[in-house]
């Protein structure tokens, strides 16, 4: 079953620009878990909110599947946790917006915060977390609706070493568990090729390169470690730099013109 | 304790030690004949007429206080319930905002005489005339609140598609209420102006004890009712403040200016 189809999409912010995406086609099935990965300013977040529907594509289509299309989650770039609101408060506001909010949510939330390690900030407010810790509420809201699709861009960026690795293990446990799919956005190789089953590389030419079946079966940490999976980040960050060479000399090329 | 005790001293000392100095000095020129005192009494003639006459002043005071408050509290109903209207009709913000703005240029003393006219002479014209004064910067304040949630917050709750009272109600009016204890504080003194101006023309309270005190020549009891008029704006301004510190003590985004 696919959960995401792609087909011709392209994205323009203004009518002298060049188009992002060169007419992109990508099919995403339900079980597969995806990275999109490339240099700054390819259009990686761009596509993202193209895909939870924050912004319409100039041409082509993006199709979710209908059982899927209401169980998405999206978290941003920032943590954007409402100032005014505790943690808990924060992570309780989608089910409030939604009218889901009971007694039995709010102790998932409880449970949620837990298991991000903050269970005993339940009362605090944003202001009164560092950016990593906001960047975990900012997570516990999108799962607390229960997703099924759950789209991050860049989630762990701003989060030290340690908790970046539990972050990512907790992901790959949700998907374990919950079958959850996730679609992220992120600058590091390592964490792509950890995370994802599928990556794809995007670069402003608009060719996309898609990188598929990862052949790791258990994920945790110390495969990091091992050779097989340093072999593929090195395969991949030659890619990458390869396409921001290319990338460097048509830019180059462009502005001669 | 100890700390907090010395802390408050080594911050308001050097503001008495002034004062003191200050009336000292005033003090000394009366009693010297520096000055005549029937231009300037001395503080500690203020002091005996302040107590000699403080039925009249108190009962005066006591009405000023409540045209003030009546003006105020109107302010506080129609200038926010308006911005929510201009907030969400952007056609009676543009049709009615300018002539707002006309209304406030007017000076308020120019008003004042029609005002009897409307109201006839006592409380009636001074509420009023503390009421339009003072509605302005409330109005403005909190349509500047609402206008300036944050636009990243406002993408975070249209993820959950909330309707348009949630909006206003959890996020926009939470976002406007910083900016409008500011309007209250602007308005608190400008309604005080309102309120004497008012009853210098209008009759009652303490605009009236001063314009009589001046035609009798009385200068000691005109000091004593501008002393009182400024007590009263400064005690205004703090009940604000502890009373919006009371309202959201467990809100302290809210209290931020």
């Amino acid at each position: 079953m696919s959960s995401i189809e792609v087909q011709q999409l392209e994205k323009s912010f203004s009518s002298d620009a060049q188009a992002l995406f060169a007419g992109l086609s990508f099919t995403l099935d339900s079980d597969e878990c995806l990275c999109l990965l490339g240099p700054s300013g390819c259009g990686k977040t761009t596509l993202l909110r193209l895909l939870m529907g924050l912004e319409q594509p100039s041409s082509g289509t993006i199709h979710v599947n209908p059982a899927l299309s209401a169980k998405m989650s999206y978290v941003f770039q920032e943590p954007r946790l409402v100032p005014w609101r505790t943690c808990l408060e924060n992570v309780l506001l989608p089910l409030e917006l939604t009218a889901e909010n009971n007694p039995a949510a709010r102790d998932r939330a409880v449970e949620l915060l837990q298991k991000i390690g903050l269970g005993d900030r339940l009362a605090h407010f944003p202001d009164q977390l560092s950016g990593g810790m906001q960047m975990r509420v900012a997570l516990a809201r999108a799962l607390i609706t229960q997703p099924k699709i759950i789209l991050l861009d860049e989630p762990f960026a701003a989060l030290d070493e340690r908790t970046r690795f539990h972050m990512q293990d907790l992901l790959l446990e949700l998907k374990a568990r919950l079958q959850l799919q996730y679609i992220f956005v992120t600058h590091s190789i390592s964490e792509a090729v950890y995370l994802s089953d599928r990556i794809l590389l995007l670069d402003n030419t608009g060719a996309a390169r898609d990188i598929r079946s990862l052949p790791f079966k258990e994920r945790n940490q110390p495969l990091k470690l091992t050779p097989a999976f340093n072999d593929i980040v090195k395969e991949y960050s030659s890619l990458f730099s390869d396409m921001e060479d290319s990338m460097k000399k048509s830019n180059a090329a462009q502005s001669k013109q | 304790m100890i700390t907090t005790i010395r802390l408050w001293i080594a911050d308001k000392l050097p503001a008495w030690i002034f004062l003191a100095g200050l009336l000292s000095i005033w003090q000394l020129i009366v009693a010297q004949k520096w000055v005549a005192s029937y231009l300037l009494p001395s503080p500690l003639q203020i002091f005996d007429t302040t107590l000699e006459m403080w039925p009249d002043i108190f009962a005066a005071t006591l009405s000023t206080a409540q045209s003030i408050l009546w003006g105020l509290g109107l302010s506080l109903i129609i200038g926010v319930s308006s911005a929510l209207i201009f907030f969400s009709i952007p056609l009676a913000r543009r049709a009615v905002l300018p002539f707002c703005i006309f209304f406030q240029t007017v000076p308020i003393i120019a008003i004042a005489p029609l005002l009897v006219i409307w109201f006839g002479y006592g409380q009636p014209t001074v509420n009023a005339s503390a009421f339009i004064v003072s509605l302005f910067p409330i109005l403005a304040n909190t349509l500047t609140g609402l206008q300036e949630t944050d636009p990243q917050l406002k993408e975070l709750f249209r993820l959950y598609k909330p309707s348009r009272w949630q909006l206003v109600f959890k996020l926009q009016i939470p976002s406007a209420i910083p900016y409008i204890i500011t309007g209250i504080k602007i308005s608190a003194g400008l309604a005080v102006v309102g309120a004497i101006v008012g009853e210098f023309i209008a009759g009652g309270g303490l605009g009236s004890l001063i314009d009589a005190a001046r035609t009798q020549q009385r200068v000691d009891l005109v000091f004593s009712g501008v002393f009182m008029s400024s007590a009263l704006a400064l005690s205004l301004v703090y009940t604000i403040n502890l009373m919006t510190g009371l309202l959201f003590r467990n809100r302290p985004y809210l209290r931020k200016q």
